[in-house]
């Protein structure tokens, strides 16, 4: 594994049932860098995310196969805990999708559970959170209001804050932006610069604007493969692959 | 145009009717046994053992031994009802084996009850020996009631978002407190309606108990879950067709109807009652 980067796929294979999804993907994803995924509907964006963290291990049909190397150990070895592997890489959802619980208690929900913060850091914890998504100044006097009242893009920051609250090493973001209001989604693309600082960000997106604006690095999938792989001023400026190209100006996908 | 507009008002008739001969029925039969039994359902009625070989006092033994199995098959069924739906669709691999688990428990809801009655007759009462008593009635009241626990509770957890679970699991949370925290909670209002209108079914049963729990005639209070108790529909069977006297105790008869409607009503609304308040609660 090099030395800057925090996560590597080596020659990964995806199955849902008989229908291959991703086919030989060998990616690193380096550290303290925005990666963008781009690509048309269907081409695995998502797959591969949540192969990062083993979301798909929800699935009952799905199978990977190839490693994907975290922290020097192939996080679908035998002795893996998913787990331990999903406190550490952190994932943050298309839909905002906030516990019918207090704001508070949203936050507080991982640490508590999976042991990672004493109880008294709680309250530290939340304002912490809150103020790393941009949310603190809105809603630090209604912390035991329910986080279903608030606005989708609060939602949505609210849904990064709990996932901070965590205080993963990789945050992988599917499509963060698309359920949001313009000044929403501004906000969060601000958000997801100031992040890399701390965090390594991987994230999904369909605006090719986004991807431009925010990304060091940016991947075209199509098909199920990874068709170019490059920095993002590059991709956008000169595309090697002709797809590529055909893809960012719009003229299919 | 017109041949369209008449077949549409003809059904619309035939829907109305049924709704209306249904509610007539089920009003009709309610106003029937009220008219008949609220003379007898006096404070003595309520409060007094049955006297003079069952042609005169109250019921209360009946009343209290029904609460006591009733309650007991709740204890039984519940914390197991629940934790075989959460197995069932939280962890088992959804295949061949489910399906047959899930086919087994659908034909057990539909085993007539006096067959219930039989097992826990053998099982219960003579193999455990654990005798004619209300921890006998209570487990085979609890198995009678299983199926209908079982499938209410995974109708409601299949109602709980997925996206709840992916929510707390990309937190790093274990598949357990996964469950324990934000489906269980979420699927409550959904578990407890279908419980409790299993238990209320479980309240009129008179077959089951008949061989495990009921009692003929005892004045005393149940004071050991050992003890034989009277019920409600079994009394209800025994003043109807066993006694001496049974034109004497018919007002009897209808007033410990009446209790017993009452007692399964008064067990639905309450289900109807903490469903809202628990939903008020959880609102997403
Ligand atoms: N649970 C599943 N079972 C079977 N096939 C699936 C499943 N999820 C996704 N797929 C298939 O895998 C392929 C890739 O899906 P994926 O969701 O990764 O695409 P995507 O690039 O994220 O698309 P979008 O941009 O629309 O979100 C698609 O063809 C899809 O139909
Ligand atoms: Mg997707």
């Amino acid at each position: 594994m090099e030395k800057d980067s925090i996560i590597e796929t080596n020659r990964v294979h995806f199955y849902y049932g008989k229908f291959r999804a991703l086919t030989d993907i060998s990616m690193r994803f380096q550290k303290h860098r925005i990666t963008a995924l781009i690509g048309p509907s269907g081409c695995g964006k998502s797959t591969l995310l949540r192969l990062l963290n083993r979301m798909n291990d929800l699935i009952p049909e799905a199978r990977v196969e190839g490693e994907v190397v975290f922290e020097d150990r192939d996080i679908y070895g035998p002795d893996v805990d998913p787990v331990e592997i999903r406190k550490k890489i952190g994932m943050v959802f298309q839909k905002p999708n906030p516990f019918p619980k207090s704001i508070f208690n949203n936050i507080t929900f991982g640490p508590k559970l999976s042991g990672v913060a004493a109880k008294a850091d709680l309250r530290n914890l939340v304002e912490e959170s809150l103020r790393q998504a941009v949310l603190w100044d809105e809603v630090k006097d209604i912390l035991d209001r329910s986080a279903m009242a608030l606005s989708g893009g609060q939602q949505q920051r609210l849904c990064i804050a709990r996932a901070l609250a965590m205080k993963p090493d990789v945050l992988l973001m599917d499509e963060p932006t698309s359920a949001l209001d313009p000044i929403s989604t501004a906000k969060i693309e601000e958000l997801v610069e100031e992040l890399k600082k701390k965090y390594t960000i991987i994230i999904v997106t369909h605006n090719m604007q986004q991807a431009a604006r925010i990304s060091d690095m940016t991947g075209f999938f199509y098909l199920g493969r990874l068709v170019e792989y490059e920095l993002t001023e590059k991709i956008f400026t000169n595309p090697s692959v002709k797809q590529t190209e055909d893809y960012i100006t719009g003229r299919f996908g | 145009m017109r041949r369209r507009y008449f077949k549409q008002s003809l059904f619309f008739a035939l829907v109305t009717l049924s709704a209306g001969l249904l509610l007539f029925s089920l009003g009709g039969l309610l106003v029937y046994i009220f008219l008949n039994g609220f003379r007898a359902v006096t404070w003595d009625f309520l409060t007094l053992p049955p006297m003079d070989s069952m042609t005169k006092g109250g019921i209360l033994p009946a009343i209290l031994g029904t609460l006591y199995l009733t309650l007991g098959a709740v204890a039984v069924a519940l914390p197991l009802g629940i934790v075989s739906a959460i197995y069932l669709t939280e962890y088992a691999r959804q295949g061949k084996i489910v399906r047959v688990i899930r086919i087994g428990v659908n034909c057990l809801a539909g085993v007539p009850s006096v067959v219930f009655g039989l097992f826990g007759l053998g099982f219960f009462v003579v193999f455990l020996g654990f005798g004619s008593c209300i921890l006998s009635g209570a487990l085979t009241l609890g198995i009678l009631i299983l199926p209908t626990i079982i499938g209410a509770t995974e109708e409601a957890l299949k109602a709980v978002p997925q996206t709840f679970r992916e929510a707390s699991l990309a937190l790093g949370v274990s598949k357990w407190l996964t469950i324990w925290k934000v489906v269980l909670p979420s699927a409550l209002p959904g578990i407890l309606t279908g419980s409790i209108l299993g238990i209320g079914r479980a309240a009129g049963e008179t077959a089951p108990i008949m061989f495990t729990a009921a009692a003929f005639y005892t004045a005393k209070l149940p004071g050991s879950i050992f003890d034989e108790v009277m019920a409600l529909p079994y009394h209800i069977y025994v003043l109807a067709t066993a006694g001496t006297f049974i034109d004497q105790t018919r007002p009897l008869q209808y007033g410990t109807v009446l209790v017993l409607v009452g007692l399964v009503l008064g067990i639905d609304l309450f289900a109807i009652v903490i469903r809202s308040v628990v939903r008020k609660k959880k609102r997403w």
